[in-house]
Formats: C-alpha cells, sequence, structure tokens
C-alpha cells in the first residue's frame, strides 16, 4: 500500500504524519509512508484543504486530523 | 438490500442525542442566573450591591453563559460547514461577475471552513479552477475576519449592537475591497507559476455524509475550537469583570481615544504585526474598551490584527508579487480606517 501526507508543513500536517505512522504500525500493513511538502505536487491532488492524506493516488482525507482508530478503519477499507 | 438497511441504521443512530443535549442545554441556560444568584448570596454568603460581589457576579455568570453560546454555535455552525465544502464554494465562484462574485465570496467565506495554514492551496485551487482574483481576495478576507466565535464572543462581551457591526462593517470591507482588486486588474502581479498549476479535478466527487458524520463534525468542531480558546474566554471575561469602572483612563486611553485623528490608523498600524485569531484578540480588545479607547478604534484593531497579519503576508509572498500584497493591504487598511472613523464618529 502506498500512503502519502500531503501538507506544506503546519502542525495539523505533523500531526497527520504521527498518526498515519502509528495507525501503520498498529496495524502491520505493508506500506510506505510518504509525505509530499512541494506546493505543486500537493496540488496536483486537487486539495484545497491541507493536511490531507492519499491512499494508493486516491485522496480519502482532506483538512482534517482523524485518530489513529479511524485511520485503521481506512486503511483495512483499502486493503 | 442488506447494506441499504445498515446505511439508514446508522443514519437513524443516535438521534436522540442532540434532543438530550439541547434540552439539557436550554435548561442549564435558563436556570443560570438562579444557580449564580443563590451561590454568591446564599453559599458564599455575600452581600448583594457591593463591588467585590459584583464582579464576582459577573464573572461566574458570564463564564458558563459565553461557554454555553459558544457550544451551541460552533456545534450549529460546526453541522452547517458540512454543507460548505471549498470545492462546492469554489464551484459557486467559477467565472462569477464582479460584484456577485464578491457578494457570494464574502458570504461563503463565512461558513466555509478555512485554516490560515491552507491560504496557499486554497488561492491555487481558486485561481486555477478559474475564479476571478478580486473574488479570491474577497473570500480571503472574509474567512479569517468573520467567523462564528467572534460573533458569540462580541456578543457575549459587548452585545448585540456591536457584533452586528462587526460582521456588517466586515462584509463591506470584504466586498468592497476584493471588488478594487478585481478592478485594477492586478493579475499580472500573481507569481507566473500560478498559472502553470495543474490541478487534477478527479478527487472531487462528494463523499456522501450520513447525518451522524454531520452531528459528529459539530461535535469535533466543539471539542477542537473551545480547547484552543477557552483560555482566552476567561481572560478576556476576569478583565471585562476586574476592570469594570475601575481603571482610570490613562496613556493607551488618551492616544487610542475619540479626540485623537490619528487613532485608528495608528490602532491599525500596531495590528499589522500582531497575530492572533478573532478568538484570541477578543479579551485585548476587552481591555483596550476599558482603559478608554473608542469603539470604532479598538474594533478597527481587532480587523487589523485578524485580518491583515505579517505571517499572512509571509505565506502570501509565495504566490504574489509585491506590488499585488501592497494593494491588498493598503486597500483592506483603508476600508477599515474609514470602518473606525465612521464609528468613532456615529457612536
Amino acid at each position: 500500500m502506498d500512503i502519502k501526507i500531503l501538507g506544506t508543513g503546519c502542525p495539523r500536517c505533523k500531526a497527520l504524519e504521527r498518526a498515519t505512522i502509528d495507525a501503520v504500525k498498529e496495524t502491520g500493513l505493508n506500506a510506505t509512508v510518504s509525505k509530499v511538502e512541494d506546493i505543486m505536487e500537493i496540488m496536483k491532488f486537487g486539495v484545497m484543504t491541507t493536511p490531507a492524506l492519499v491512499i494508493n493516488g486516491q485522496v480519502v482525507v482532506k483538512g482534517k486530523v482523524p485518530s489513529v482508530n479511524e485511520l485503521k478503519d481506512l486503511f483495512i477499507q483499502k486493503l | 438490500m442488506r447494506e441499504k438497511v445498515i446505511a439508514i441504521n446508522r443514519n437513524m443512530k443516535g438521534w436522540f442525542i442532540p434532543v438530550i443535549l439541547l434540552t439539557l442545554w436550554i435548561i442549564t441556560y435558563w436556570k443560570l442566573q438562579p444557580v449564580v444568584d443563590y451561590t454568591i448570596n446564599n453559599i458564599f454568603g455575600l452581600v448583594s450591591g457591593k463591588h467585590l460581589t459584583e464582579t464576582l457576579r459577573f464573572f461566574i455568570f458570564e463564564v458558563p453563559k459565553v461557554i454555553l453560546l459558544l457550544v451551541l454555535i460552533i456545534f450549529i455552525v460546526g453541522i452547517i460547514r458540512t454543507y460548505f465544502t471549498p470545492e462546492k464554494t469554489r464551484k459557486v465562484l467559477e467565472g462569477k461577475s464582479l460584484f456577485t462574485g464578491n457578494l457570494l465570496a464574502s458570504l461563503l467565506g463565512i461558513v466555509t471552513p478555512f485554516c490560515s495554514c491552507s491560504a496557499i492551496p486554497l488561492f491555487l485551487g481558486f485561481v486555477e479552477a478559474g475564479v476571478p482574483l478580486g473574488v479570491t481576495f474577497s473570500f480571503l478576507i472574509a474567512a479569517p475576519m468573520i467567523n462564528e466565535v467572534a460573533l458569540v464572543l462580541l456578543i457575549g462581551l459587548f452585545g448585540w449592537k456591536v457584533a452586528v457591526i462587526y460582521v456588517g462593517t466586515g462584509l463591506v470591507i470584504a466586498i468592497f475591497s476584493g471588488w478594487l482588486i478585481g478592478k485594477l486588474h492586478l493579475e499580472k502581479y500573481v507569481a507566473e507559476w500560478v498559472y502553470s498549476v495543474k490541478a487534477s479535478h478527479e478527487n472531487e466527487a462528494e463523499t456522501k455524509l450520513l447525518f451522524y458524520d454531520r452531528f459528529r463534525a459539530g461535535y469535533e468542531a466543539v471539542s477542537e475550537i473551545l480547547g484552543k480558546i477557552w483560555i482566552y474566554i476567561i481572560i478576556g471575561i476576569a478583565v471585562g469583570a476586574g476592570a469594570h469602572g475601575y481603571v482610570p483612563q490613562d496613556f493607551l486611553g488618551s492616544l487610542l481615544g475619540k479626540e485623537n485623528w490619528y487613532g485608528v490608523p495608528l490602532a491599525i498600524i500596531m495590528g499589522i504585526p500582531m497575530y492572533s485569531n478573532a478568538a484570541g484578540i477578543i479579551p485585548i480588545v476587552s481591555v483596550l474598551l476599558e482603559k478608554g479607547v473608542s469603539l470604532g478604534t479598538a474594533l478597527a484593531f481587532m480587523m487589523s490584527v485578524v485580518g491583515l497579519s505579517l505571517p499572512e503576508i509571509i505565506i502570501l509572498k509565495k504566490v504574489l508579487k509585491w506590488q499585488l500584497i501592497t494593494a491588498f493591504v493598503g486597500i483592506v487598511a483603508i476600508g477599515i480606517v474609514f470602518v473606525g472613523f465612521i464609528f468613532n464618529y456615529v457612536m
């Protein structure tokens, strides 16, 4: 699974990154988590509110930081 | 079929919770004054009419009152905001003519969820989709300046009149400034690379929200916003209570009082380097008013702090050239000066 966090470095973006890494660890998924900080790259995903979460190229969360449990549910749905 | 049944169950799940909460809210709000009076007079045994007693009564009554109002308003606005995403707002504003576009953008700026940290992607998203520059600015001016928290705090601390004045004049500034920026055709002063942004519009399908999800969004908004601002509310009310008619006019009052014509511009210039959200600045505004600063000047100061801030200007510098930033700051500042003068003159 390919997980991307879109964000230009705001505190909420960092919170999403931490929660995502925790959720991946807790579910034991085989996933790569990367961060997209370049605004041109972020815009390619068509989001207007950061932070956003992209799973396998699809935007699943935008403009908010879900809890670790919500993220886990999301990952399992996208498996 | 089965999925549909589950969806309906989920949609109806917890319908009674808002009803119970609302009932509790009404009872608490209604019984607040008698409970506070009873506590002050019978439990603490304080004598009515004394300065300390009335100060305490003001504080003990106002803190829960303002917090109750905030909880209700933030909750309702949290639910309303699930109907207004930036994507929908952009769709409404695409290719709108001047004035109508500025009016709509300013109004939508109030209800669309906005965080200044998302100002750049939002700006790019709007411009890329063909929302006119002036209309985009109306949105960017209204969004931070007018919001539900500011409204409730203004009502709670200064009354309806001040709140309506603030929202009304804030809207006029947002509409007029955006309209003027549009009229001046400043598009050439947007950084060139902005126009080369290619955004995908694939991910625009709205996720269908159930009532349950909207209800949760309201709940989350309450805990997130209150968690951030409760301390400012208590400080603001404590200042209002402690300083009630106590604080003598001093240096600040004479500097920013009604008699001085330069009070308003000075307040605006002082406000630009400061940065705060509307909730954080209101305690300071209540101090200023207590110190004899006139209402128009205090409102101008508040608008300057939340509407024109150095950090936001630095963020916008990434996408705008200095000419456009100067025009933006200048036009908004002049708008605020007018508002300040009019209220100092009228009130």
